[in-house]
């Protein structure tokens, strides 16, 4: 991959920053749900919050705030934006 | 599916436990959760289903009955769902009901401030049925947050009536209540856009759809059924295999069913 | 054409999508749904427009303190304190008005009874059976019901709620639960019936049925004017002048105590008969919306009226009739009520409380609501006392009848933690189509709420406190 190092996972996009989302890892549900929230690979997403205790995170994504939970965030791979490019 | 009146009234009341006369035209209310629907059917129907600002209040399939230009209609809630590739007990029916049971016209109820989330199911229900209402609800919503949506072009994009409403006000309920009037008798016949999937997709489709075609007798899209097996989508490929057993050993003659053995 | 051939071609046709769907590498499903949002994208892109810049500030500002890390959770506690706090300094004096009139009235009915020289049975029982348990259960349920609500509707429509499930995720998660449960433990408050139907946003069945399993442990409709007229009576009473703000930190503290509950038991069962770990969380935070102050207020005192005053006839009512029969048939020296309680006074002394409150919840497993009404009607069919108008004319009926404030106390958690009553079970029973399961939902917090009375009552006695 020509930038493997860019891609990282969605947990640990800093909070305020937008990534793009490259794939999910996930399975079954939990997949599906994410798939119909309109996280699909190529969606920009902005990590908006996090809880008072440091998860869940709220995400922003098509114009909606997403909350999710490290663990699954971690397994949604995502590509930072390189300058220049339309952000959420 | 076309069903005489009196199939349709043993189905609903058996499968969805809603009681529809004869005469009532249907209509069934669907939309992403929180959009206002259940603002929507307390309006219409004067009656007061619980609302609140949090995704999941409605749980349950609601009805009620209104009367508009002296035609009786009976208007039925379904619980908010994202999508009907269904994986959760409201969205199966909600799915369900779409599919099988036939409504005369489906409002779907958009959230104006989130317009590309809410479009995802709208396109899946236009896959579903042609009498679909677009309902953009929140409008005043959108206009506090500085946006602005292009109603006719969207129509125009959409290729069904497009109501721009704000429920809880009561501001765009009279069009929507004729536009459904139109809809639910033939008067105004939308042609919802069809999706063109990715070459992949399209390719695997063609290659199912002769398979599915006599499947329904035409009732339920065979593209639709094509995209859930493509899907591997087992809860639906279950209520289908149900409502077929339904549609026919109930309805038709024992004889016919008893053929195949 | 026939069913068999029909679902003959649907297995065909899923067997050759198998196929398909396998000589493709890429996945269909996800595909398909890229390819929808692609047209969504598009569509967006020719009807969208902003006009000047996108404005989230708003929502920025509260989220940021809503949960925020320092004040996230004080903020939460200070609205339930503060819900409770209106609610009961709100609900006084309206229930005093509205006892002192029906109770006034009752009066005017023997009257009228009397004239019509009609004998002293048909009296009892819809005097004194039925009319005083309406009367009972209007004054003191109603009042609090209807300012609790509209406050509780607010909140729902301003879009806090999902803000709770927000802040305390990570709690429900150390007890491999979903933080939605606390999304259907406050419509729990509402009904506990109501509460287990909303237990279907939890998407992982082993977590919804955590959730349907400990509904029960936050106070509904029925149980918390209970809690508020006890705690005014023996707690909020003995310090007159702050006891609203007493009476307000108590009942938050009996609901936080049945949130410690519901998590160690989800925990418990989680560690046990639903072993698993937790699943996922996906929750949409919608955007504030200003509610419609006015029409919610409006409505929702309504709805919760009508709400008390059906449950009142359906059940109080006909409740009131039957004890009241209950009371005045006898079987040689006792009635047949007091015999019930003195069966069961033994066991009712060892947690705690007495023989004819452990009846009263027993009969009130139809509706809460009636548990009060029964007690104190069983009460006054056996003692000296005849009526009572006040809370003080209440807690000398309690006093006289041994009460001290290890019983209140000991009430007040039996009442928060014993068995659901017949329309949760029910419900319980439909959602989950299992007996198991629903007996298990009565089972859990009936052990629960007899051990936590008998281990408070035995400590309490034997460091000679009460
Ligand atoms: N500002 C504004 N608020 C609205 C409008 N329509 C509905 N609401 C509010 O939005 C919230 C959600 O409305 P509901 O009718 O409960 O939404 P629903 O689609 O039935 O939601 P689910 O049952 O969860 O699927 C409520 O608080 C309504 O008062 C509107 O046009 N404008
Ligand atoms: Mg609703």
């Amino acid at each position: 991959m020509k930038n493997a190092e860019r891609i990282n996972s969605l947990s640990d996009l800093s909070l305020g920053s937008a990534c793009q989302i490259v794939s999910l890892e996930l399975s079954g549900l939990l997949r599906r749900r994410i798939l119909d929230l309109g996280i699909v690979p190529g969606t920009l997403i902005r990590s908006i919050r996090r809880g008072p205790s440091g998860d869940p995170t709220a995400y922003l994504v098509r114009g909606t705030l997403i909350a999710l939970r490290s663990e699954d965030a971690s397994q949604i791979l995502v590509r930072k934006l390189s300058n220049g490019e339309e952000c959420v | 599916m076309i069903l005489s009146a009196e199939k349709k009234s043993l189905l609903w009341q058996n499968y969805f436990g809603v009681t529809i006369r004869n005469d009532q035209l249907s209509i069934a209310l669907a939309g992403n959760p929180n959009v206002g629907k259940s603002t929507i059917f307390n309006a219409l129907t004067g009656l007061h289903q619980h609302t609140g600002n949090w995704p999941g209040k409605t749980v349950n399939n609601a009805h009620g009955s209104y009367q508009y230009q002296k035609k009786p209609f009976l208007i039925v809630d379904l619980p908010g769902t994202y999508s009907l590739l269904a994986h959760t007990v409201e969205e199966q029916i909600a799915r369900d009901f779409l599919c099988f049971a036939n409504p005369d016209v489906t409002v779907v109820v958009l959230d104006a401030t989130s317009l590309e989330r809410n479009l995802n199911l709208a396109l899946q229900v236009f896959e579903i049925t042609p009498n679909v209402i677009v309902c953009l609800n929140l409008m005043d919503e959108a206009k506090k947050k500085n946006l602005v949506i292009d109603v006719p072009s969207l129509e125009r994009e959409l290729g069904v009536p497009v109501v721009a409403t704000a429920a809880r006000q009561g501001k765009g309920l009279e069009e929507l209540r004729e536009k459904i009037l139109q809809v639910a008798t033939g008067l105004l016949q939308p042609t919802p856009r069809q999706i063109k999937y990715s070459s992949d997709v399209e390719s695997a489709l063609k290659e199912l759809l002769p398979l599915v075609e006599n499947i329904t007798n035409n009732s339920l899209s065979p593209r639709w059924i094509a995209l859930r097996l493509l899907d591997g989508d087992q809860s639906f490929l279950e209520s289908l295999s149900n409502f077929l057993d339904i549609d026919q050993v109930s309805f038709q003659d024992w004889e016919e069913s008893k053929c195949a053995q | 054409m026939c069913a068999m051939s029909s679902s003959r071609n649907l297995s065909e046709a899923y067997g050759q999508a198998e196929y398909v769907r396998k000589a493709y590498r890429n996945s269909f499903s996800d595909q398909i749904v890229a390819d929808i949002y692609g047209n969504a994208e598009q569509i967006t892109k020719h009807v969208l427009s902003s006009k000047g810049r996108h404005r989230i500030g708003f929502d920025q500002i509260i989220d940021n303190l809503v949960t925020s890390k320092w004040f996230g959770y004080p903020l939460m506690i200070l609205l339930l304190v503060g819900v409770f706090w209106i609610t009961i300094e709100g609900a006084n004096i309206p229930s005093g008005l509205l006892a002192s009139v029906l109770f006034a009235f009752q009066d005017q009915l023997t009257l009228g009874f009397q004239w019509l020289g009609a004998p002293d049975w048909v009296h009892g029982v819809l005097v004194l059976g039925v009319y005083r348990t309406l009367a009972w259960v209007v004054s003191v349920m109603l009042p609090p019901m209807a300012i609790f609500f509209p406050l509780f509707t607010l909140l729902e429509d301003s879009g806090y709620l999902p803000r709770i499930a927000f802040n305390l995720d990570h709690i429900f998660k150390k007890a491999k639960a979903c933080g939605k449960q606390s999304l259907t433990m406050c419509m729990g408050f509402g009904c506990n019936a109501a509460g287990v139907t909303s237990c279907r946003i939890i998407d992982s069945p082993r977590e919804r049925l955590i959730a349907i399993l400990t509904n029960n442990f936050v106070p509904c409709n029925g149980r918390f004017p209970t809690l508020i007229a006890i705690t005014s009576i023996f707690i909020g009473g003995a310090i007159a002048s702050y006891s609203g703000i007493i009476n307000a930190l108590v009942i938050s503290g009996m609901i936080l105590l049945g949130i410690a509950v519901t998590l160690t038991v989800s925990w418990l069962l989680s560690i046990t008969i639903l072993k698993g770990e937790p699943s996922s969380l996906v929750l949409e935070l919608p955007s504030y919306r200003r509610p419609k102050i006015g029409a919610v207020i409006y409505r929702s005192v309504i709805d919760r009226t009508l709400f008390v005053l059906r449950r009142a006839i359906i059940i109080a009512a006909p409740a009131g009739a039957v004890i009241w029969i209950l009371a005045n048939i006898y079987i040689g020296e006792l009635s047949i009520l007091s015999t019930v309680a003195h069966t069961l006074n033994p066991l009712g002394k060892l947690i705690g409380l007495d023989g004819f409150i452990l009846m009263a919840f027993i009969l009130g497993l139809p509706a809460n609501e009636i548990v009060m009404p029964i007690l104190i009607m069983s009460y006054l069919s056996t003692g000296s006392l005849q009526d009572f108008a006040s809370l003080e004319e209440l807690r000398n009926v309690l006093v006289s009848n041994g009460w001290t404030w290890l019983t209140a106390v000991n009430v007040m958690l039996f009442s928060l933690l014993h068995w659901p009553c017949a329309t949760t079970l029910l419900t319980t029973y439909k959602e989950t189509g299992s007996k198991k399961w629903t007996f298990l939902s009565f089972l859990i917090p009936t052990l629960i709420g007899f051990s936590a009375c008998f281990i408070l009552t035995q400590v309490v006695r034997m460091l000679g406190l009460a």
